[in-house]
This record gives structure tokens, C-alpha cells and sequence, in this order.
């Protein structure tokens, strides 16, 4: 009962939003070139690569844009590093996206190819955004469709599918002349081999010299999950800003998850914007994960990724950005050059290192923790 | 399920329509011209263009948690 008194006031808030709703028109993205060069450095992993997007206007109600992105990966991970060798590979990935603007509406629409030696995936993206209620309120709704081919180095004859849907439901609301908060919704659902081909378990077994053997983990073949979050944001008299934002995740796997951040922009003159965040994570395993299974094949799903496991993260970032106006600079409007850099700490609570050095017995071994830095540095120019 | 939820169709619009038909709608009572801070780049993160949406690419290959971060894309690269 409790479910439907909630479902009917989800409906009466609907019929109130659109039977109140006078238009204004909204706007669409600017022209501009937004480019950036990221790195990723911790755990065992180096990736980097360069990000380039266009976005051009063909009149006054069409934007279209494309994505070019990068990720070069030198791997030598804890997971690869129990069971295989460090590697290199290369992931490219092209989005070409088109918004049409109608009113006080914005329609999306994108498709987004992602290619490796061992995965394709394809995302095609629909999307609507509308503004409500004097423009106080802005409901976007999107559903996004994949389709992925998972493969294996050194085996062609494996290939196999999965296919994704995501559901997206997102509130804006003005609150006052100075704040806004917002509130997302997404379900995900997948379907197919949802496992990495390569990554592998460990169960106990005496009669080999370490005490354990690994075996090929096994996923189930779907996953839902549900996240919802609340965000919040409140421009400061001095011109900065504070924000705070949570977010709480639930999956059939049995991972609960909450995330919150929170984060602070403080502006110098009119050219220089600093910024500083905090955001922290945590998860609670799933259901079938273990660090070190009794015997094989003990149960029908088995999964040892440590992303799987029970963890936490801590993230620090900070950043600055310079932006010229009006430049000297015909055809240029605005510049703007940025850096941004994280820094992320995370602990495992049933992740054990089994390449720590000295002589474990098997679910003895440390708990596996790393950090890494992640850092962009872009520049953007509208025109 | 569905079909309880259809049968319970007019206890959700009933109370809507007795709001609406009782009471004048609300007013929206942030004016357009009070909205200059809002539209701040301070207060949006769209300021950083894509390398500030690059970060949460990071997290989702990390983490098992998902979605409610607008936006939508595909691939890994996470091994």
C-alpha cells in the first residue's frame, strides 16, 4: 500500500508538472572544439589518451557533434599479474550525436562505437529534456541501448554477446534564486556474458604446491540494478559555489553501494576558477563473490574480481582553469584552458594480494589497497 | 502488478485533479531575471567540458556501482 500511496503521488506530481508548464524556449549547446589529454597512473595500470569533440549548430534548432576518444592501456595489474602477463592494447572510441531543439524541449540523440582487440561495444542513445513550470524545472528522460561482442586473445573461436538497456529519469528544480537541486534515477539491465573471458578464481586444493588452484569464473547471465541520487547546489555570494550529492545503488547481484560527494568552486577575477572535492565510496559484496572458494566448482557462480569484492574509495581532486573572454582572436568567442587532478585511494576489505611477497597460507595473504592519480589537462574553445 | 496498478489508476488522478480544481496552481517564484547566479559557470559542472565527465569513465570501471550520473556510453578498457 505504502508502494501505490508513492506511485500516486509519482503521478499527481507528473499531471501537476505538465498541466502547469509554460514554455520558454530552451537553448541548445554552443559551437565549440573541446579537447583534452587524460592519464590514469596506479595499481599496476597506466592508461592515457587524447579526447577531441566538435559540436557545430545547422540552424537555429539543430546541433550536431562528434567524439573522438582515446584509451592506450599498459596493464599489469594485480589481477593480471596472479594469472598472466603485463600487456598493452589500445581502445578507440567514436560518438557522433545530433540535439534538436523544439520550444522548450531538447531531443538527443547519439550512437557510440567503442573498439578493442577483444571487445566492440555499440550504444545508441535516445533522450529528452524538457523545462517546466516557469522554467524551474527541467525533466530529462533516456534510454540507452547496447550491444556488445566480448572475444579473447589467442582463442578466435570464442565470441560471445551482451546487451545492456539503460532507463534514465532526471528532476531539476530550482529552489531559490540561489540553489538548485536535482534528482536522478537509472535502471540498468544486462543480459548475456557478462564475465571477463581472462580473469579467473582461486579455490583450495592441497595437493598442489601453493594450496589453491584458479578455475575460470562464471557470472550469472543478467544483472539489474537501480541507482538513485540527490544533488545539491548553492552558489555563494563571493561568486563560488558549494555542492553535495548522493547516491544510493542496488543491484541483483546482492552489491549495495552509497556514494557522496561533496565539492567546492571558488572564483579569482573574472579569469581564474579553482575548484576542491572530496567524494567517498563504498560497497557491500555480491552474492557469489569469494576471495578463496573451498573447493572448484563449488557453487554455480563464481567470481574472485575485486571489483566484486567489499571496498571503499577515497577521492581527493582539485583544479583551475584560465578563460579568456573576448580574444583577439577572429572566429574565437571564449578559450578556456583547464587542469584537473584526482587523486584515489582505495582499501579492500576480502580482496587478498596474492602477489605479496613471503610465504602466506592461502586466505592469509594481505588485503590488496591501492591509489592512483588521474589527470586532464583541456582546452576548449567556442566559436 | 500491472493491472493493480491500473485499477488504482483513479485513486492517483483523483487526487490531482481535486488539487488542481481546489486551489490555483502554484506561481513559479524564482523569476527568470533572478536567475544570474544560477546560470554561473561556478554553478555548472558542464563548464569542464568532456574532461570532467572523463572522471566518472574512471569509477565505472572500478566500481560496481552505476548509473544516476547522466549521461550514457560504452566500453571498458578497465582489465
Amino acid at each position: 500500500m505504502a508502494v501505490t500511496d508513492r506511485r500516486c503521488a509519482a503521478v499527481a506530481l507528473l499531471i501537476l508538472l505538465v498541466v502547469t508548464g509554460t514554455a520558454r524556449t530552451a537553448t541548445l549547446p554552443e559551437d565549440k572544439v573541446d579537447a583534452f589529454y587524460h592519464r590514469y597512473e596506479g595499481g599496476g595500470m597506466t592508461i592515457d589518451g587524447p579526447s577531441v569533440l566538435v559540436r557545430k549548430g545547422m540552424g537555429n534548432q539543430v546541433s550536431v557533434s562528434g567524439q573522438y576518444y582515446v584509451d592506450s592501456v599498459s596493464a599489469a595489474s594485480v589481477d593480471v599479474m596472479a594469472t598472466a602477463s603485463p600487456y598493452t592494447e589500445e581502445r578507440t572510441e567514436y560518438t557522433l550525436g545530433a540535439d534538436y531543439l523544439e520550444g522548450n524541449s531538447i531531443l538527443s540523440l547519439s550512437y557510440t562505437n567503442s573498439t578493442e582487440n577483444d571487445y566492440e561495444a555499440n550504444t545508441l542513445y535516445l533522450g529528452i529534456s524538457q523545462e517546466f513550470f516557469g522554467n524551474m524545472t527541467t525533466v530529462s528522460i533516456g534510454y540507452a541501448r547496447g550491444w556488445d561482442t566480448v572475444m579473447e586473445v589467442g582463442n578466435d573461436s570464442f565470441e560471445a554477446e551482451a546487451d545492456r538497456q539503460n532507463y534514465q529519469l532526471g528532476v531539476s528544480q530550482v529552489l531559490t534564486p540561489n540553489s538548485v537541486m536535482g534528482l536522478d534515477l537509472e535502471v540498468v539491465t544486462d543480459e548475456g556474458f557478462l564475465e571477463n573471458p581472462y580473469r579467473q578464481n582461486r579455490y583450495i586444493d592441497p595437493s598442489d604446491p601453493t594450496n589453491y588452484l584458479y578455475q575460470p569464473e562464471r557470472y550469472p547471465e543478467t544483472r539489474t540494478s537501480v541507482s538513485a541520487a540527490v544533488s545539491g547546489r548553492y552558489y555563494l555570494p563571493w561568486r563560488a559555489s558549494v555542492r553535495g550529492r548522493y547516491r544510493y545503488f542496488s543491484d541483483s547481484w546482492g552489491i549495495d553501494a552509497h556514494t557522496v560527494e561533496m565539492g567546492y568552486v571558488h572564483t579569482l577575477g573574472t579569469n581564474w576558477t579553482l575548484e576542491g572535492g572530496v567524494r567517498y565510496y563504498t560497497q557491500e559484496q555480491a552474492d557469489f563473490y569469494s576471495d578463496l572458494y573451498d573447493f572448484g566448482n563449488s557453487q554455480t557462480h563464481l567470481a574472485r574480481d575485486k571489483e566484486m569484492s567489499t571496498f571503499s574509495g577515497l577521492t581527493f581532486s582539485a583544479g583551475v582553469e584560465y578563460q579568456w573572454q573576448r580574444i583577439p582572436v577572429p572566429g574565437i568567442d571564449r578559450l578556456q584552458l583547464g587542469l584537473l587532478v584526482d587523486y584515489l585511494d582505495f582499501s579492500y576489505d576480502n580482496f587478498r594480494d596474492v602477489t605479496a611477497s613471503g610465504d602466506y597460507l592461502p586466505g592469509q595473504e594481505p588485503l590488496y589497497g591501492f591509489d592512483a592519480w588521474v589527470t586532464r589537462a583541456s582546452i576548449l574553445f567556442e566559436y | 502488478m500491472t493491472t493493480r496498478l491500473l485499477a488504482r489508476l483513479p485513486l492517483c488522478i483523483l487526487p490531482a485533479v481535486l488539487l488542481l480544481a481546489g486551489c490555483s496552481a502554484p506561481e513559479p517564484w524564482v523569476k527568470p531575471y533572478q536567475r544570474a547566479n544560477l546560470a554561473d559557470p561556478v554553478m555548472l559542472d558542464s563548464r569542464k567540458g568532456k574532461a570532467g565527465e572523463y572522471i566518472q569513465h574512471v569509477y565505472g570501471a572500478r566500481e560496481s556501482a552505476r548509473g544516476a550520473q547522466g549521461s550514457s556510453g560504452g566500453g571498458c578498457g578497465c582489465n
